[in-house]
């Protein structure tokens, strides 16, 4: 199992506590009743009780009293309203099939992209890489995919075009990227341009200036997952002096 | 005839017969004959309905709600970047954000930092007479204090009594 994160441990005993599945958490929550609870992933309501249905660490955050299980996972589940990377593996009338690492493949609609019209359709291939936000996603139906926000505009989603490449990790690496106590992506741009897109399914894209940053901004995003904070600020420092060194090296 | 006005339940005068029966009331018997005509197939109409004589079902409010996303939870990023320059469009995007979160933690410490509403209309009433005093003369000032209220009746023209 992977070492709590310790950026993301509050220091409080009575949280962040280990759980197995079919833990009964009822007692976690009788000795903070009161207002309503927020049961997020890894969490189950039997009845009066609330059960745990993943191995990992309980988490809780304060404001409006979310409780949730952290863990290690390379299995994606889709849930609405969440961020993927999509590959597009085929096309069947008026949407393509978009393997997203979920159980089924899901459906993307061509007109669901920014400018979309029946007559001017989006320049879709199969293959193409797609970021898009999930506005389907349940238990009994395939997922849904859109490009576009509520508004209509692309708001950073889409084909993820002009080369780039993209890589599969946990979970978990993800959650960590995207976090806002993680500056790892943050200090990664100030050595190199880089472009990204992560996927809450576990996919990553990237693209840098030449294939060499590419792959370098890879290999330190896909080693920085066990990684603290300080010790990310170091890779990233040693990472900076061979860059410049190999850069100077060409020039 | 005023014996014959009686009220029925919903407050509405009934009239007596023979009024009803009069020429220019014929229509609005008419329409009432027609609603208690609806009334009573809407009666036979329920009767013929089967119900089952079970408890009522209620829904009992559940204390928890359910949040699928770690996006939530976490308070993830959105997950596309660029840095130096490599996509403006999704830079000026990243910025576009950026500035609403500090807009959204300034909104939220503004809040905490100034009166609320209520506060305002508590501190305000006390305020009134105090301020109303500073509109009136030092010499009406007293008066001022013990009937504010008091209208202005306006002069106009009254007729002289006759003799």
């Amino acid at each position: 199992m992977a070492p709590p994160r310790e950026e993301t441990v509050e220091s409080k005993s009575s949280e962040n506590l280990r759980v197995l599945p079919g833990d009964d958490l009822s007692d976690v929550f009788i000795s903070t009743r009161g207002s309503k609870f927020r049961l997020g992933p890894g969490l189950r309501q039997e009845g009066e009780t609330v059960v745990a249905c993943k191995c990992g660490i309980l988490r809780k955050k304060e404001p409006n009293d979310v409780f949730w299980i952290d863990n290690h996972q390379k299995r994606y589940v889709p849930v609405k309203g969440e961020t993927v990377l999509g590959i597009v593996v085929g096309k069947a009338g008026d949407v393509f099939k978009v393997d997203i690492g979920g159980s089924v493949p899901a459906t993307l609609s061509y007109l669901a992209f920014e400018g979309a019209t029946k007559r001017n359709r989006p320049n879709v291939a199969i293959g193409d890489v797609v970021f898009g936000r999930l506005l389907v996603a349940n238990r009994d139906m395939e997922p849904e995919l859109v490009c576009m926000d509520s508004a209509g505009r692309s708001g950073g989603l889409g084909i993820m075009s002009d080369g780039g490449f993209m890589f599969q990790c946990s979970l978990g690496l993800v959650r960590k990227m995207l976090s806002p106590k993680c500056t790892l992506v943050k200090q990664l741009g100030q050595v190199m341009p880089v472009e990204l897109a992560a996927g809450m399914n576990g996919r990553i894209w990237l693209r840098g200036k030449t294939v060499s940053s590419t792959i370098t901004a890879m290999n330190a995003i896909s080693s920085a997952e066990f990684m603290t904070e300080s010790e990310i600020r170091l890779m990233v420092h040693r990472l900076q002096d061979s860059v410049s060194g190999m850069w100077s090296g060409i020039s | 005839m005023a014996n014959d006005h009686r009220v029925d339940g919903r407050g509405k005068t009934k009239l007596s017969k023979n009024l009803m029966q009069m020429k220019f009331m014929q229509r609005t018997q008419e329409s009432n004959v027609q609603k208690e005509l609806e009334a009573e197939q809407r009666r036979r109409i329920d009767e013929t309905h089967w119900f089952l004589d079970l408890p009522e079902i209620t829904v009992k409010e559940s204390n928890f709600d359910v949040e699928p996303s770690f996006a939530v939870c976490e308070d993830l990023k959105f997950g596309r970047m660029s840095y130096k320059g490599m996509n403006p469009s999704i830079e000026k995007i990243m910025r576009s954000i950026e500035a609403e979160e500090l807009e959204a933690i300034s909104e939220q410490r503004e809040r905490e930092m100034t009166v609320s509403d209520e506060e305002m209309a508590r501190r305000y009433s006390t305020l009134v007479g105090t301020i109303t005093n500073k509109f009136t003369k030092k010499r009406n000032r007293t008066q001022a204090l013990d009937e504010p209220q008091e209208k202005r009746v306006k002069k106009e023209f009254r007729k002289p009594p006759d003799e």
